[in-house]
């Protein structure tokens, strides 16, 4: 009988408990790789969702509380190693109806946006290098309608904190792209399913210029979450937006043909 | 105007409504709009023939009816167009925009019926833009457009997308009224247009283009062959009075687009090579359009235009183009505000005769259903031969009050 070899043995547990811990102190090390941990999984758990379509309903308010609503609809295509697509077809105001926003996302560099104006019926490629620009006159900025990616951002950890009683992570993420209206933006991401709750953004001069706050979700395929209401609210001009999302629709079959250029003028 | 093909053709886009599996129910959708427009000429016409009213009321009118089967994979579409001119009796007219029947597949669509297309990247020239003839009592600015009868395939592959098209009938150029304003000394026969086909309007044209986008670029080449859009006007003398009759030559032009989108900044080119009139000539539009974003912290984007304009026709032998040897300067300011207010001024300066047309286009929306335009058209400094002359007094300003339904 051979003898044991308890010295092996004994090692071995040792890096098996070494290795087991390794990500825990790994992620324990900076406030920078935590963060990015935090959105990288936050990033994987909304992975794989397919495609899905949504009707938005837009209010605009204005410090006054004077409210005028638009209306659109919304498909999005996941792609596998790179940014989503989407197409925004508008319904309302009448005098825009028809018009449509197609947008392919990358993950780096700058996106590709076509506008298809119904009148005319012409397609135009416009640029997409107004990231700060409004959404059709709202508090929403391009930049905060179009594809979250991971790579879009650094990020900083900065505490755990319990909001409207979520208990959430609090991380601090500063854009990589220069044309980005904001220096910074703090988010709030539930630590149960990693649902963001709430968005500070911080403009040029890092300035607190806007809160997004994310309320009524919905689960859908029993995995993807998806806020039903989103609030801005512009915290220098008085003015906030409201996005209300209703239809929601998962796996719809769409394929990477309806979101081209041509299939534009088909929008409806 | 419409002829039996077109007629074949409206016929099969009707009865394909029928041939569709009926057991999805379908999804009506009815709109439209309307308008009140006046125009306001500040001078006295330049020819004793043409009526003298200042203020030249219309209204306008445009249903559109949409019926969809099968999630939008087929799609029926009607729209018409009508306007009633207070003081332009040619003015005054219809037109079938749209009837056709839309066809999705997976990677493939198609068009039967009266339809619309829209071609090319600058905006001081529509060069390429072939496929439907301009509707030229509308406006001045040749954006308005009849609809077209057609078969229309589009085929989406990796290596671009290829648009093939099959022409029947031909849509004549609408020409204001012989005592209209925005009309030259002589009257214009369009009752009695020649061809150089000897079928005529019946005649078939081709027309195809592939576009694809490269990254930050998209690039399109395109064919035509068939009628010219673009008359000539041919004096003639009708019971002992010169009058002009229009005449449509047979044509084949190869189109060019691209553009090149960077940062603030879209770089833009089309040209076109037209045989059939004349020598084989060549024109282009070329420039860009580049703008400021977030002026003063104020949302406010301005644009900068500059295209520079050149045709090489033979106005002898070909129709006649007013940007021979043109600078196109302007720009576009948009509000960013919730009524799209947005502002487009534009200057075209003939760098040869030294004559000048500038154009104004303002709009801002009201409420949800009403938006309100405005338009001023001047030309200056024109001398006599420089095809505007005949316009020089003919400055308008144009208020156009929209209702959308």
């Amino acid at each position: 009988m051979k003898p044991i070899d308890w010295s092996t043995k004994y090692l071995t547990a040792l890096s098996c408990i070494l290795l087991m811990s390794l990500p825990t102190l790994a992620s324990a090390a900076t406030p920078a790789e935590r963060g990015l941990e935090i959105a990288t999984e936050v990033d994987k758990r909304d992975t794989g969702f397919g495609d899905n379509k949504a009707t938005l309903e837009m209010t605009l308010r204005n410090k006054h509380g004077q409210q005028t609503s638009r209306t659109m609809r919304n498909t999005t295509r996941e792609q596998a190693a790179d940014g989503d697509k989407t197409l925004i077809v508008f319904d309302s105001p009448r005098d825009v109806k028809g018009t449509a926003f197609l947008s392919h996302t990358h993950k780096m560099g700058a996106d590709d946006q076509w506008l298809y104006l119904p009148a005319l019926k012409r397609v135009k490629r416009i640029s997409s290098s107004n990231k700060s620009g409004p959404f059709m006159g709202s508090e929403f900025a391009y930049e905060d309608i179009s594809s979250q990616e991971v790579e879009k951002y650094t990020y900083n950890y900065l505490k755990d904190e319990t909001i409207d009683g979520h208990d959430c992570f609090v991380v601090e993420r500063f854009p990589t792209n220069a044309k980005s209206g904001y220096h910074r933006q703090v988010a709030w991401y539930g630590k149960a399913e990693y649902r963001i709750w709430k968005i500070d953004f911080y403009d040029r001069k890092n300035v607190l210029l806007k809160t997004l706050t994310y309320s009524k979700y919905n689960q859908y395929l029993g995995k993807y979450w998806r806020a039903n209401q989103m609030d801005m609210v512009n915290h220098q001009t008085g003015k906030s937006t409201t996005l209300a999302f209703s239809k929601y629709k998962f796996a719809i079959g769409t394929s990477d043909s309806d979101f081209t250029p041509n299939r534009l003028k088909s929008a409806r | 105007m419409i002829n039996r093909t077109s007629y074949s053709l409206l016929l099969l886009s009707v009865m394909g409504a029928f041939w569709l599996p009926s057991a999805t129910a379908g999804q009506w959708d009815f709109d439209g709009q309307a308008s009140l427009e006046t125009r306001y000429f500040p001078y006295a016409p330049e020819f004793p023939s043409q009526k003298n009213s200042p203020l030249s009321p219309s209204v306008t009118l445009e249903p559109e009816f949409v019926y969809e089967l099968d999630n939008g994979n087929d799609r029926f579409t009607f729209m018409s167009f009508a306007r009633l001119d207070a003081d332009d009796k040619k003015r005054t007219h219809a037109d079938l925009r749209e009837l056709s029947w839309l066809h999705l597949g997976s990677s493939w669509d198609m068009t039967t019926g009266i339809s619309k297309v829209y071609w090319g990247v600058t905006e001081s020239a529509h060069l390429v833009d072939i496929i439907n003839q301009t509707d030229a009592v509308e406006d001045i600015t040749g954006e308005d457009k009849l609809g077209q009868p057609m078969v229309n395939l589009n085929i989406e592959q990796d290596w671009g997308t290829l648009n093939l098209f099959v022409l029947p009938g031909f849509r004549e150029r609408t020409f204001t009224a012989n005592n209209a304003r925005l009309h030259g000394p002589l009257p214009v026969d369009s009752a009695h247009a020649t061809f150089e086909s000897g079928k005529k309007a019946r005649h078939i044209d081709f027309a195809t283009r592939w576009s694809q986008t490269f990254g930050d670029v998209d690039l399109a080449i395109s064919q035509f062959i068939g009628t010219s859009r673009e008359p000539r006007l041919i004096p003639q003398l009708k019971n002992s009075q010169l009058i002009l009759v229009p005449h449509y030559d047979l044509i084949s032009q190869t189109g060019v687009e691209f553009q090149w989108t960077t940062e603030n900044t879209l770089w833009k080119a089309e040209g076109i090579s037209r045989m059939g009139q004349g020598k084989q000539f060549f024109a282009t539009a070329t420039g860009f359009e580049h703008t400021f974003y977030d002026l003063a912290e104020r949302n406010i984007d301005i644009g900068v235009l500059l295209e520079y304009l050149y045709d090489g026709r033979d106005v002898n032998l070909a129709p006649v183009s007013i940007a021979n040897h043109d600078i196109f300067a302007g720009f576009r300011i948009t509000l960013n505000d919730t009524q799209d207010t947005a502002i487009l001024f534009g200057t075209m300066y003939d760098h040869h005769t030294k004559a000048a047309f500038i154009n104004l286009e303002a709009e801002r929306r009201l409420t949800n259903q009403l938006k309100l335009k405005l338009n001023s058209r001047f030309i200056t400094n024109v001398p006599s031969q420089d095809p505007l002359a005949y316009f020089r007094n003919d400055d308008f300003l144009e208020l156009k009050l929209h209702w959308f339904f």
